[in-house]
């Protein structure tokens, strides 16, 4: 393995993240979009504002991290990737501002209308979001994106069958990611009606994106032919292995265990992005572009390098510590958020 | 697409990319101030509040601490479009120079990583881990949100002042040595006025807050240490801020004379070179402008005789916009002069006798002196900016040979517009919320009060 591959493959470590936590992040504003009328819908947005309370921000981060490691490992791409693809990319940007800013904000307001204005953009951002992210994808992944500034054609590199198709899977995993670890989180609040209701939908969703993945298999052997000779070529067994994490990951729902569903579904969902890059793998910008030769200088690689590695060493603990810290934790003692001068704190000294 | 069609795009994208840059960091400034500067104050208030059993103290920590919330979430949305903007507005910045102008963005990230973790823990933890603990958490946020500013404020002193590389004869970067440029001859001047000014920022805005209630005669205890703190620490910072100001201008002197030219709005190279305040720039010279001989020369020399370059050293079209550089730098230093006034009548009247002044008229400079930090930062950074043109990286790469030529991409700065309209509107509401009703929760906590019971039921109806 190359440096530039190790650096990418860092990187793709990030994106794993993003899909995974980001993902879920995601989904559960989607599930929030779909929970039906205010009062019907409450209890389960109440979950799902106790799920992402503490995360979202962190969560998001990841994105971060990707694009700054490709922007200074792999400038030309990077250059390539964003200029042509400019438009989803900036609309996910405004995506990702408006679910920030209503998710936020719709906590600190009390009206109900207001409130249901902020909800409403908070949903309907978290469905549109990773639509566009997964349309970017579909851009590069079927080799839309030329090398060069501003090259590619900045419509149909990503208004086409296999962008559409990436949109769509990315919309459903999320989706389908957040009921998962939806359900876990409603068992812990001791909300076993909660979880059953999402574990419904998981299993839904479940079904939806197995269908739509083989189906978009098909889409891509007319629309990106070198993509789907990798993935039924040398992609093949990890393919493989996200079908058989997802159908144990199924199986786990069916049964009620909703900590190694988590597990297996995470899993698929890892296994489905590295199917991609294996897929695609030693291209970045299929067909002209390779890693190495995309990579940027020697010591620049190296400085990486060290740069993530000790970087990691600090931010994976104060990471592990927080959803520690947040799995664990019983709700706020009596008196809440409503007495803000608590015993605990002032009245001990 | 024809080469002749993208080449006149890139030209009609300039001023739009431009503009929307400015926005989107002129937006972001502000906001990153206070993820800066708002954690030490909160913390300091609650070791206060714990240690004096104050329950006044430890409420002040508890809604500072929802509004640092909140403006956390404002700023790090902003950082993510920006994130974005970089590429693609500039990518032929990106490009280029990626290999070297991108590395502080890395680690710049985990620095934000961390903040945002240390956020979450400290504002979920309020109650739930021992108030040591709880205590300790905040120190990460403090120490990441100057990391976090020291990396990205060294990427800006490295278009500044472009150092770690060499350029072939092609102009291709060789030899990238990243961690060499993050510490080129600007950084610690900018990093360190930088830091200054978002304690000043977040300092001065939170105590005007304040003093706006006692002026409206709310004299307690909560409205008391909520303008004594901050107001603490911006007037420390002031004095401070004024002396690296020479700093910096005398890095910008020596690295950037044409900067300083317009900064001063000084046509001919010149020994005892008057300080121009004020005044218009037009055929080549500064008109009505109130002047202070021999002020630039001893400023940057320390001596009468001192040679300052002028803009005639260069090209017509090397030169920035001097009127913009000179009012903006302007009305930094006047705005900071004054709050250095502000900050010595504070610290005077504290140290003989224990109070405020006394004349309403302090309240009231207090009240505006948060818009006025704020706005000399705006300042500072359009003199930077704007100063640097035409070079995108200074001497190296003109900012028409960075900006993309991707037809349509001038739409965006309507939409970026329209967003951070309705984002400050927003952000204003829920703040004012938070400062009526302190039962507000902030983003990161996990109960959120139900909606009012009374419209509730209007609205079932
Ligand atoms: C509260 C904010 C504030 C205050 C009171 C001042 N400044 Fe400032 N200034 C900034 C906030 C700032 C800034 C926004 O933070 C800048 C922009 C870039 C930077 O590094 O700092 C800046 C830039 C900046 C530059 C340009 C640096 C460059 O282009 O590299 C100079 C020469 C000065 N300042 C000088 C001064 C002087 C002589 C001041 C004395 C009164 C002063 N500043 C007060
Ligand atoms: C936060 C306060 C900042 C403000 C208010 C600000 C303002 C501006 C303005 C007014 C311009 C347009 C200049 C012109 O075209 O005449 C500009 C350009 C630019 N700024 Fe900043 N800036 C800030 C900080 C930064 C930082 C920290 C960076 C990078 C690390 C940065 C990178 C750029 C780039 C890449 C451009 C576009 C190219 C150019 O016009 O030179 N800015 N900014
Ligand atoms: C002088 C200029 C800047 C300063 C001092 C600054 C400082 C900060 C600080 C302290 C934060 C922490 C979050 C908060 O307080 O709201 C933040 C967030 C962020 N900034 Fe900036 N920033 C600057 C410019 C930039 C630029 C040019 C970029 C991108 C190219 C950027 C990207 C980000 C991102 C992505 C975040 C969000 C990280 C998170 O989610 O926690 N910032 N910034």
């Amino acid at each position: 393995m190359t440096l530039a591959e190790l650096v990418l493959g860092i990187m793709f470590v990030g994106l794993i993240a993003y899909g995974l936590f980001g993902g879920a992040d995601f989904g559960a504003g989607i599930w929030d979009l779909l929970a039906g009328g205010t009062r019907r819908g409450a209890r389960q947005r109440e979950l799902i504002e106790h799920s992402i309370g503490p995360v979202w921000e962190a969560n998001h981060v990841w994105l971060i991290f990707v694009l700054v490691v490709l922007w200074t490992a792999f400038s030309g791409a990077f250059a390539a990737v964003v200029t042509t693809l400019y438009i989803p990319l900036t609309l996910a940007a405004f995506g990702m501002i408006a679910r920030g800013a209503a998710f936020a904000f719709r906590k600190s307001i009390t009206t109900l209308g207001m409130r249901r204005f902020l909800g409403a953009g908070f949903a309907l951002s978290s469905l549109v979001t990773p639509y566009f992210l997964g349309a970017v994808v579909g851009g590069v992944a079927s080799g839309r994106v030329p090398p060069g500034i501003a090259r590619g054609n900045v419509i149909t590199s990503w208004i086409n069958p296999t962008s559409a198709l990436g949109g769509v899977m990315a919309v459903l995993v999320c989706a389908y990611l957040a009921a998962v670890f939806l359900c876990g989180d409603a068992r812990r609040e001791g909300a076993e009606d909660l979880a059953d209701e999402f574990r419904v939908r998981a299993l839904g969703t479940a079904g939806v994106t197995g269908v739509a993945g083989l189906a978009g298999l098909f889409i891509l052997r007319g629309d990106a032919p070198l993509l789907w000779e990798g993935l039924t070529g040398r992609a093949v067994s990890v393919v493989g292995l996200s079908v058989v994490a997802g159908v144990v990951a199924v199986v786990c729902l069916v049964l009620k265990r909703y900590v190694p569903a988590r597990l297996a579904s995470s899993l698929a969902v890892t296994t489905i992005l590295l199917g991609w890059a294996v897929a695609q793998y030693p291209y970045i910008l299929v067909p002209d572009l390779t890693i190495d030769d995309a990579a940027a200088g020697h010591a620049t690689l190296q400085a990486m390098l060290v740069a993530l590695v000790v970087g990691a060493l600090v931010l994976v603990p104060a990471l592990v510590y927080l959803y520690v810290l947040f799995q664990r934790s019983p709700p706020e003692p009596a008196g809440g958020p409503t007495a803000p001068a608590q015993p605990s704190a002032a009245g001990t000294t | 697409m024809a080469p002749l069609q993208l080449v006149a795009d890139a030209a009609e994208n300039l001023y739009p990319a431009r503009m929307q840059m400015a926005l989107s960091l002129g937006w972001h400034i502000i906001f990153s101030c206070f993820g800066i500067a708002f954690p030490l104050l909160t913390v300091f208030a609650e070791w206060r509040g714990h240690k004096r059993g104050n329950p006044a103290l430890t409420e002040l920590a508890r809604t500072w601490a929802k509004a640092m919330g909140v403006l956390f979430a404002a700023g790090a949305v902003s950082g993510t479009l920006l994130s974005f903007e970089m590429g693609i507005l500039w990518p032929g910045l990106m490009d280029r120079f990626g290999g070297i102008y991108g590395f502080p963005f890395v680690l710049e990230g985990y620095a934000f990583f961390i903040e945002a973790i240390f956020v979450g823990i400290y504002l979920f933890g309020w109650n739930r881990m021992s108030p040591r603990a709880h205590m300790l958490s905040a120190l990460p946020m403090i120490i990441s949100g100057a990391a976090g500013a020291f990396f990205v404020v060294a990427a800006n002193a490295w278009m500044n002042n472009p150092t770690g590389f060499r350029l072939d004869a092609d102009g291709n970067v060789v030899d990238a040595r990243p961690w060499a440029a993050m510490f080129g001859p600007s950084t610690w001047p900018q990093v360190v006025h930088m830091l200054l000014g978002a304690y000043m920022v977040t300092g001065f805005v939170i105590a005007s807050v304040y003093a706006v209630g006692m002026l409206r005669g709310r004299r307690d205890h909560h409205h008391r240490f909520g303008l004594l703190i901050p107001l603490t620490l911006a007037a420390i910072a002031t004095p401070v801020q004024i002396g690296v100001g020479d700093w910096i201008a005398n890095t910008v002197a020596e690295n950037q004379p044409v900067k300083l030219a317009a900064m001063e709005g000084l046509y001919k190279t010149d020994t005892r070179v008057p300080l121009s305040l004020g005044g218009l720039y037009y055929d080549d010279q500064l008109h009505y402008a109130i002047e202070i001989p021999f002020g630039l020369s001893l400023l940057i020399h320390h001596d009468i005789n001192g040679q300052v370059t002028g803009l005639e050293a260069v090209p017509a079209d090397e030169r920035p916009p001097v009127n913009v550089v000179h009012l903006a730098y302007n009305v930094m230093v006047g705005i900071g002069s004054a709050l250095l006034l502000l900050a010595f009548l504070f610290g005077w009247t504290w140290w003989r006798r224990r109070r405020l002044p006394r004349t309403p008229w302090f309240l009231r400079a207090v009240a505006v002196s948060g818009v006025g930090a704020a706005l000399a930062l705006e300042c500072g950074w359009v003199t930077t900016e704007v100063g640097r043109q035409p070079w995108i990286v200074y001497g190296i790469l003109r900012t028409t040979d960075a900006v993309s030529p991707a037809p349509g991409l001038f739409l965006g700065f309507y939409a970026v517009v329209a967003i951070y309209l309705a984002l400050t509107a927003l952000t204003v509401l829920v703040l004012r919320r938070l400062a009526r009703g302190h039962d507000t929760p902030a983003p990161q906590e996990v109960d959120a009060a139900p909606p009012d019971e009374h419209t509730e039921e209007l609205a079932v109806r």
